[in-house]
């Protein structure tokens, strides 16, 4: 997403009627079908469309946690939004306008998501009988006008027109033509927001490239699907969705969080001149980092696939130890594991990042949905005075810069960093503008070696940091253990007044970090009656939230915390200048309690903890209730 | 690794300044007086060598180590140590652990850092015991052994590390004894030379929670025959006057008297490299006092290491692509806008 100064805020607040051709700022269209029906595939695909068309686009994968639910069920479905615009949005959408819906559990599900008025595709083949029990009706919903009343319901038999499309090939089952119906819906959606095929012909004949005839098949699916648009009477026109005009120039991709985070800590041991070292265990929704990762041993990217969390973090604990840009990442559980070794980085003072992609909790929770709820455990939840600096992505595109913010925090304060994304800024992808590897500025940490005056816990003057000193380097052998000690000795000490001072003076090397980040942006007017104060990935609908108000004349405005511990210098003094300070966040009210505690300010919190993201009216009408 | 040393270091260049702090008596002060005298001659640099422990007494180790040294915490040593090795391949790597540390808290770190071949040596100090917190039961403690959480007696069966080490594939597997000088010093160099992981255990007597728990291989008048001393190509004889033996029957070890119509002939013939797994099991399950136990080397086979193999992909990949960071960002469908 741009970062482009107020625009108006997304989503348009009418469901289009498709009423003769028409032009709109921004849709919301959602995909939904079993997960077997290649839903992901096709709103990544739409996604792309659109974004090449020069929308600003935003998107919301969800998914079930079971690989394969049972069939034509609700708890089976996989969905996709897509949030297109061409103007600068900040989420996927409250609620979409037009659903696809390719089975009655689709519809039954999604409904009530769906906007007043909105458009209603389904695939008339799939409510049979079977599937309508399945989804919980003794009717076909779609036979009963009252059922669906106020929405624009398009009936296509998806199954048959696929299975007429793709006839004459042959050597191909029923069943192997059906997986091609995505292609014919997703040829309808092209049509009935004019957007172009190539890049999804493109992608067919790459991705089936050994498979000639299944490029054929989906290529034939889309194209009928395109041509079904084009030539029956069923929808009366078209909706245009123009190209955003004012986008900073240069060159554009998609991206998700986790994609960014594994960009940026490659970028990042480039610019710190250091070996990458990422040992992790797989977990949802964190996986795709060191997926990543093992795919990039060209840039000297070394990953270790360990047994558990506790051996990843003991892994990059070692990797740092030995000299190299170290980092993991996991999710609730794993996180939890990792504890006692992140305890342990700590006090041996070595530069590690550990990347959180935090997911419902609490335990297994909802692996595949959001939450923000693991920030006072980033904060807290180590034994002893612990301090370990924290950093939040807003976007997935700001994951990228992010994890390099991490890593250049943790090398120049030689100490374990946190990195926090959430399961929704990890999967949902943005238009992303490339920068320039040239234009970031290198990160300094030489190593030491040189033995004259050497202790292993001597420290910088001005950050506190240690010397970083490598095996192998001749003359300065030395250990480092999790015992109390003695500073500059690093001798193990049980001195009462060592062991205070140790921890004091880790302390203060954390809360020194303040010294050299950035200060906090307010974004709208710099005094007024209220501030939204947001971090991690709620930040799109505060935004949108805030400037919405801003539109309607309010005085309210916006802080996005990227640092959270220790906060930037400035965050005191801004909130001062407001009224009202409103905090909303996808948990119980964590940063609220941290601003509580350590500013003499009240916050009034807003909560929600369904897995999902915020809804930009949910964050509307609670601002318009505090200023009422 | 094999960078040898301008001027040859001695026993004293492998003492660090910090003050020992076992108890006295305690074996792992012969462990640590042969590791030092030890390192000085497998030609490894000082500064190539480091030492991680977990949590224990044993664990104490690395400090008293004039060389690179972590301490961690309880049980986590060798996923420290496989991190480390894989950023930097060239260091010679020790993981100090104890029975509780590497079998209890650490079982699962030490089985996979065993499977997995990565090259660091693992010495295990076992002393049947948790010496550090005073006394507990440990997962090597015998069945019935009276301490203070098992007051009537243990009720676990006890794992036997090496059995572990040979069921986890470990590629060298090895056992020695803390009094047993020569012994010990002959094991850590064999270890120390070994390509890819080195599992050594040595048993070690803590002479204050369990001061009896090797009297069978320590005691002058009996130790003899209740040790059997490997050695690569010789049959397996043992005994204070050498005249007792072991042979296979079928799938099952038996203990022979050697004369009286059976010879030296009829014993099995140690072998270390034998790929197959069941012979080295086999000769780790001979328990006291059914059976001598076996010291010295039960397996030492080459196979790649982790590490090795790790090198190799990073290598093959970095010579057939080129690292373009700009091009990795752009490594998508890309969009430009005027
Ligand atoms: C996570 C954790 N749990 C428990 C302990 C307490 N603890 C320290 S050492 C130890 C047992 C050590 O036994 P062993 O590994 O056999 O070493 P020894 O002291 O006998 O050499 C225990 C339980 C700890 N330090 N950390
Ligand atoms: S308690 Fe036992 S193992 Fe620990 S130092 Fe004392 S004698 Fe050695
Ligand atoms: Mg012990």
């Amino acid at each position: 997403m741009a970062d482009s100064p107020a625009s108006s805020t997304g989503v348009s607040d009418q469901a289009p009627q498709v009423d003769g051709d028409r032009q709109q700022e921004s849709v919301v269209i959602r995909f939904s079908g079993d997960s077997g029906d290649g839903m992901q595939l096709t709103g990544d695909q739409f996604t792309n469309a659109s974004a090449i068309l020069g929308n600003d686009v935003s998107t919301f994968p969800d998914f079930p946690a079971e690989i394969r639910a049972p069939v034509g069920t609700i708890p089976g479905l996989s969905g996709f939004q897509v949030n297109f615009a061409s103007n600068d949005i900040y989420t996927s959408g409250d609620e979409p306008q037009i659903l696809v819906a390719m089975n009655p559990a689709a519809l039954a599900a999604n409904l009530e998501d769906l906007q007043p008025g909105g458009v209603i595709i389904v695939n008339d083949d799939a409510f049979t009988k079977n599937n309508l029990r399945k989804a919980g009706y003794d009717e076909n919903p779609l036979d009963n006008p009252d059922a669906l009343r106020g929405y624009e319901l398009h009936r296509v038999a998806l199954t048959t027109l696929t299975r007429t499309a793709l006839e004459d090939i042959e050597g191909m089952t029923n069943q192997q033509k059906d997986l091609c119906k995505n292609g014919f819906a997703l040829g309808l959606a092209f049509w009935l927001f004019d957007r172009p095929l190539d890049s999804t012909l493109s992608f067919y004949a790459k991705k089936f490239a050994k498979r000639p005839q299944v490029v054929e098949a989906n290529t034939r699916a889309l194209k009928a699907g395109y041509a079904y648009g084009e030539t029956t009477e069923s929808f009366s026109g078209r909706i245009t969705v123009p190209a955003r005009t004012e986008v900073p120039p240069g060159i554009y991709r998609r991206i998700t969080g986790n994609e960014a985070v594994v960009l940026g800590l490659v970028t990042a041991a480039r610019k710190a001149n250091k070996t990458l070292f990422y040992g992790s265990y797989p977990i949802t929704p964190a996986s795709p980092i060191l997926e990543g990762l093992a795919a990039l041993k060209h840039f000297d990217v070394r990953t270790f696939q360990a047994e558990d969390e506790i051996a990843a973090i003991g892994s990059i604990i070692g990797g740092a130890f030995g000299g190299a840009l170290s980092a993991t990442a996991s999710s609730g559980p794993g996180i939890a594991l990792k504890s006692e070794g992140i305890g342990l980085a700590v006090v041996l003072e070595l530069p590690m990042v550990i990347i959180n992609v935090q997911r419902g909790g609490p335990s297994t929770g909802l692996p595949t949905k959001t939450e923000q709820a693991d920030l006072l455990e980033m904060f807290f939840g180590r034994n002893g005075e612990c301090p370990v600096p924290i950093v939040a992505a807003a976007t997935s595109g700001d994951c990228f810069d992010i994890t390099i913010e991490a890593c250049r925090i943790a090398l120049r304060s030689m100490t374990p960093v946190y990195v926090l994304s959430d399961g929704y800024v990890a999967n949902n992808s943005e238009p992303w503008q490339i920068p320039d590897v040239d234009a970031i500025a290198p990160i300094e940490c030489d190593f030491r070696t040189d033995p004259k005056g050497y202790q292993p816990y001597m420290r910088d003057p001005k950050t506190l940091a240690r010397p970083w000193v490598v095996p192998g380097t001749p003359g300065m052998e030395h250990r480092i253990g999790g015992l109390g000690k003695q500073d500059g000795s690093g001798n193990v000490s049980y001195d009462p007044a060592d062991n205070e001072h140790m921890i004091k003076i880790r302390a203060e090397k954390v809360a020194r970090i303040a010294d050299y980040i950035p200060e906090l942006e307010v974004n709208g007017p710099e005094k007024g009656d209220g501030l939204v104060v947001g971090w991690g990935g709620t930040y799109g609908a505060i935004r949108a939230a805030s400037e919405r108000m801003q539109h309607e004349g309010h005085s309210v405005a916006s802080v996005h915390l990227r640092h959270l511990n220790p906060f930037p210098r400035n965050l005191g003094e801004i909130l001062g200048n407001y009224r009202h300070i409103l905090v909303p966040e996808l948990n119980l009210g964590q940063l609220s309690f941290i601003l509580q505690a350590k500013f003499p300010f009240r916050v009034i919190q807003l909560n929600k903890v369904q897995g999902q993201p915020f809804k930009i009216r949910e964050i509307v009408d609670k601002i318009r209730s505090i200023l009422d | 690794m094999t960078q040898t040393v301008e001027s040859p270091l001695a026993r004293k260049d492998f003492v660090s300044d910090q003050e020992v702090r076992w108890c006295p008596g305690c074996g792992d002060y012969a462990i640590l007086a042969q590791m030092q005298k030890v390192l000085p001659e497998i030609g490894v640099a000082r500064e190539q060598i480091v030492f991680i422990s977990g949590i224990g007494c044993s664990s104490r180790f690395p400090y008293y180590m004039n060389t690179y040294g972590v301490h961690s915490i309880h049980g986590r040593a060798p996923t420290i140590a496989t991190g480390l090795k894989s950023v930097n391949p060239d260091l010679s790597v020790w993981v100090i652990t104890g029975d509780g540390d590497g079998l209890s808290i650490g079982g699962n770190h030490l089985i996979h850092c065993l499977r997995r071949n990565v090259d660091v040596k693992i010495i295990l100090f076992n002393n049947r015991i948790y010496g550090l917190t005073k006394g507990q039961y440990s997962p090597t403690s015998l069945g019935g052994h009276r301490t203070k959480t098992s007051p009537m007696g243990s009720i676990d069966y006890p794992l036997n590390p090496i059995s572990v080490a040979i069921g986890a594939e470990a590629t060298f597997v090895a056992r020695t004894q803390d009094t047993n000088t020569k012994h010990l010093q002959e094991v850590l160099r064999r270890a120390a030379a070994h390509k890819g992981t080195a599992f050594v255990e040595i048993f070690q007597n803590c002479v204050v929670y369990n001061p009896t728990a090797w009297d069978h291989t320590t005691k002058a008048d009996i130790r003899d025959d209740n040790i059997l001393y490997l050695e690569d190509g010789q049959p397996l004889i043992f005994g204070k006057d050498r005249d007792k033996g072991v042979r296979v029957n079928g799938m099952v070890p038996e203990v022979v008297q050697l004369g009286d119509g059976i010879d030296e002939a009829e014993l099995t013939v140690h072998r270390e490299d034998m790929d197959n797994t069941s012979y080295a099991y086999m000769l780790s399950r001979m328990l006291h006092p059914e059976f001598p136990q076996p010291f010295g080397i039960l397996r030492a086979v080459s196979r790649p290491s982790y590490t090795d193999m790790l090198v190799q992909q990073v290598d093959e990949a970095r010579a057939s692509q080129k690292a373009d960071l700009a091009g990795l960002l752009h490594s998508s469908d890309t969009w430009v806008v005027e």
